[in-house]
């Protein structure tokens, strides 16, 4: 199991973020975590990472704990949070040469660049690159390590469309080469073309568990509402939740 | 380990990351190599011992031809109540009212000017009525590099540069990439906590002999100011010191998440010690109850040890308390930065 988790709990001062939540990620898996904003997707991929401790609960990844094995494991996974800021002054190769310098194995920076495509822009300063640029360095930075499980937080947020689905194709690529991926995102088209399976959350809750076919399959349409188009995950939650998903 | 496998390895990466950003903010490299030059040179000037030091008076009419002949003072002739005035606008130095039978003084008694100015305009106004000397004095003035304000000033320069560079350096640098959660993402990787702090110190050690030899060197070529003790001793105070401020950067870097908020810190560690730690002027004059306090502060320290050395002469044994307080200073600093640092 690449990553396994039971009854996470998490709550601050009096918000309850994570609400005793249970997931199972595979090897091999592209896995989704998929809810609105303020849902606990980024507190549980971050007590996952782990960047947060949980107030209560059971998290192993990679068959290991954060408490006993922290540093052998961040040797084994790639992270992509949310909303790093990577150093402006600083051009791409130099950005992927400091990060590679913490790592005992995987690619070179060359090689990270070819795979995230960026090798036109290599000397370039992430501050003159565009959103999409930047987001394709920071998923090279959480691959220089050669991870074994790698976690995107909200990945394609903020990005136009164009930029979206060039980094659509490099996570399929990903997925394509056997990567284990837990990702999160609140666009259910999203979820829908990269995850083999969604976890859909809400208020710390996990709502709705299955491949995407299956929890699109598992919407009852209301009968006098001539079915158009077949269900989205959009459907669904708006079957589970009564609202939308973009609601805040 | 490959031939490049230091260059390549976490601490070489992260100061050399520390080096470019520096480097490529021209803003940061004119402050640390700049500004001190410009105030050794401004203040060099300001207070620059002028071979005669003038005196601005003004006096009244009735008495003001009998110190117009006295060299060390500029005479205006103004009526009373002018002259008064003046001497409140801090204008003049001292008014002068009266005629030759009877003159009155106006000055401040807490002025220095005023007294020196007082004793000139006394002696000139008795001689010119005929007083002669009962003892022959002569003057043989020296003027000797070591004992001028420049002299001074350049060891004081030098101690705040160390100061100032490291603790606005290290603090903002620290707290813009926790704002821009780069810090997060940092130890989300398996990089060392103490490589990632103490890459600020290697940088801060890189930049330590520009911060100490420009102003050593100007000083020196342009104003004479000497070093007559042992250049060892000075290197080392100058090592342990940045060091020590690196720490204190640290420090002062190590909860806060924004830099209107490490300002406000860095303003509060910094401010006293620019006042009291005898930069522009001697810590003596701060009466005696505040000494202990004034002499355990690490700027004290170093000011204070590079003056020995500089101008004194003063070798590795005679700043050994010096060096004491700075390396305290660097291990309490260091460790409690440590265990305050927000990681996240």
């Amino acid at each position: 199991m690449a990553l396994h988790v039971r009854q996470l709990r998490k709550t601050f001062k009096d918000v309850v973020a994570v609400d005793g939540i249970d997931l199972d990620v595979q090897p091999g898996e592209c896995f989704g975590l998929l809810g609105p904003n303020g849902a606990g997707k980024t507190t549980t991929i971050e007590i996952c990472e782990g960047l947060t401790d949980p107030d209560s609960g059971e998290v192993r990844v990679l068959g290991r704990t954060w408490k006993n094995d922290s540093s052998a494991l961040r040797q084994r996974l790639g992270i992509q949070l949310q909303d790093t800021q990577l150093s402006d002054k600083l051009s791409v190769t130099e950005t992927l040469a400091m990060f590679r310098s913490f790592f005992h194995q995987g690619p070179s920076v060359e090689e990270a660049i070819a795979m995230v495509q960026l090798g036109e822009k290599r000397r370039a300063r992430v501050g003159t690159l565009s959103g999409g640029q930047k987001q394709r360095l920071a998923i090279a930075c959480a691959l220089i390590g050669a991870p074994e499980l790698l976690f995107l937080d909200e990945p394609t947020t903020g990005l136009d469309p164009q930029a979206r689905r060039q980094l659509w194709g490099l996570i399929i690529d990903l997925k394509g080469a056997g990567r284990t991926i837990l990702l999160t995102t609140h666009y259910m088209d999203e979820a829908e073309q990269l995850c083999d399976r969604v976890a859909v959350m809400d208020h710390g809750k996990i709502i709705a568990l299955g491949t995407p076919n299956e929890l699109m399959a598992s919407v009852p349409m209301p009968p006098k509402e001539p079915r158009l188009h077949a269900a989205t995950l959009e459907d669904v939650f708006v079957a589970l939740t009564g609202r939308h998903l973009r609601d805040e | 380990m490959s031939k490049q496998g230091w260059l390549s390895g976490p601490l070489a990466q992260l100061t050399l990351v520390r080096v470019r950003e520096f480097m490529r903010e021209p803003e940061a490299v004119f402050w640390a190599v700049f500004f001190p030059i410009l105030l050794t040179v401004g203040l060099g000037f300001a207070f620059r011992d002028r071979p005669d030091p003038i005196l601005k008076i003004a006096a009244t009419p009735g008495i003001a031809a009998a110190l117009k002949s006295e060299a060390g003072l500029d005479v205006r002739e103004l009526p009373e109540d002018q002259a008064r005035l003046a001497l409140r606008n801090g204008d003049i130095a001292l008014a002068v009212v009266g005629d030759a039978g009877n003159v009155v003084f106006y000055y401040d008694d807490t002025n220095t000017e005023g007294r020196t100015a007082r004793a000139i305009a006394d002696r000139a106004i008795q001689r010119a009525a005929g007083r002669t000397d009962p003892v022959a004095v002569a003057d043989r003035v020296t003027r000797e590099p070591g004992s001028r304000y420049v002299d001074f000033l350049v060891p004081g320069l030098i101690g705040i540069g160390i100061m100032s560079n490291a603790v606005w350096g290290l603090g903002f640098s620290i707290v813009d990439s926790r704002r821009r959660k780069l810090i997060k993402r940092m130890v989300a990787t398996p990089m060392s906590r103490v490589q990632y702090l103490g890459s600020y110190l290697v940088w801060r050690l890189i930049l330590l002999p520009v911060e100490v030899i420009i102003p050593l060197a100007f000083g020196g070529l342009a104003f004479g100011v000497p070093v007559r003790g042992s250049w060892i001793a000075l290197a080392l105070v100058c090592l342990i010191g940045s060091l020590c401020f690196s720490a204190i950067g640290i420090l002062v870097g190590s909860r806060a998440r924004t830099i209107e908020a490490v300002s406000g810190i860095m303003n509060l560690a910094i401010m006293p010690q620019w006042i009291v730690s005898g930069v522009f002027f001697s810590s003596q004059r701060f009466p005696d109850i505040a000494q202990p306090v004034i002499k355990a502060l690490p700027l004290t320290a170093l000011i204070d040890a590079l003056r020995a050395i500089q101008l004194r002469g003063a070798g590795l044994a005679d700043v050994g308390v010096e060096l004491a307080i700075l390396g305290g200073w660097l291990v309490v600093a260091f460790v409690a930065g440590l265990k305050l640092f927000r990681w996240r």
